[in-house]
């Protein structure tokens, strides 16, 4: 693989983000870049990863006060130009305030904070970002998150399977869709969405910590290896 | 003369709120059986430096839309008092 640089956002109370440098460096050919919440710079990388976390202590709303943040201005014009950028988990949250995805993500439909193994589905594989994946594949990557029940109005869901930008939805281990393995109470069970142009996806469960065997999955790895092709033209 | 904008913010009536069901199961198991549905919002006080009341609203509203509330799953309401 061609050397690309791809960046991950460090905003104030992101903890996810050296667990996704670490990922991200475990490829060869792919160097992490942190970019501080702070700075308007993008130093050059050919994608973006918003990482999960509390970013600003998760205040008001999760992601609703990263959004507004220097760095954010430049990757939403990133993201507008095209380029790649994935949302995990609290950066799935700064997606959909920064209004990049549609739709919110409010408390659990249990009211706990989950820290749990799922499986989920890949219904969408001709994204830049699972590639690699194949049609209807189940998937172990686990979720942490209090707010992850995945809501939108029933339009912007209709449009959203019309275009099929549903990517990932929770299942059970065959890769059915039922109410049981719907965690936290999202609509349709909806785990994960992209955008119509297909270059933004934000997705709950953490494709980082699925990215090598010694995790307990390696799920996740074909995720991050599908952009990595990509932006290095592979 | 500035003004203290009073802004609620609630989730809409068609978003599960877990917080105000715990809280109304909580008043129900205290014996209270007359207490129905309880919802959970939140109260922000902003203060805001503008001698015209339009100009006050008109930026209470903005900053309501832009930051203060969701409007795909919450509402908001606002309240303007001077500051004598």
């Amino acid at each position: 693989m061609a050397d690309v640089t791809v960046g991950v956002v460090v905003f104030p109370g992101s903890n996810c983000d050296h667990d996704t440098e670490h990922a991200v460096a475990s490829f060869s050919g792919v160097r992490p870049v942190m970019l501080w919440h702070n700075d308007h710079d993008l130093q050059g990388v050919k994608a973006i990863i918003l990482p999960g976390g509390f970013s600003y202590g998760d205040y008001l709303r999760a992601g609703s006060i990263a959004r507004f943040s220097p760095i954010m201005q430049e990757v939403i014009e990133f993201a507008r130009k095209g380029f790649p950028v994935l949302g995990i988990c609290n950066g799935f949250q700064v997606l959909l305030e920064s209004k990049l995805l549609d739709g919110a993500l409010s408390r659990n439909r249990d009211k706990k904070f989950l820290c749990t193994q799922t499986t989920i589905k890949a219904e969408n594989c001709s994204t830049i970002f699972t590639s690699l994946y194949s049609k209807s594949q189940v998937l172990r990557i686990p979720i942490a998150h209090g707010e992850g029940n995945y809501f939108a109005p029933p339009e912007v869901i209709e449009s959203l399977e019309e275009h099929d930008q549903i990517v990932f939805r929770y299942t059970d281990v065959e890769g059915r869709v039922t109410e049981a393995s719907n965690p936290n109470g999202s609509v349709k069970n909806i785990a994960g969405i992209i955008n119509r142009q297909g270059n933004v996806l934000g997705l709950m469960p953490h494709p980082e910590r699925a990215s090598e065997q010694l995790l307990g999955s390696d799920d996740g790895r074909p995720l991050l290896e599908s952009l990595f092709r990509h932006i290095a033209g592979v | 003369m500035p003004y203290t904008a009073k802004i609620k913010v609630t989730l809409r009536q068609s978003i599960l709120d877990v917080q105000g069901k715990a809280v109304e199961h909580a008043l129900k198991n205290l014996g209270y059986q007359t207490v129905g549905s309880a919802r959970i919002g939140k109260y922000i006080e902003v203060t805001i430096n503008e001698e015209d009341p339009l100009q006050a609203e008109r930026i209470g509203n903005e900053i309501c839309q832009k930051l203060l509330s969701n409007p795909v799953m919450e509402n908001y309401s606002l309240e303007l008092e001077k500051v004598n």
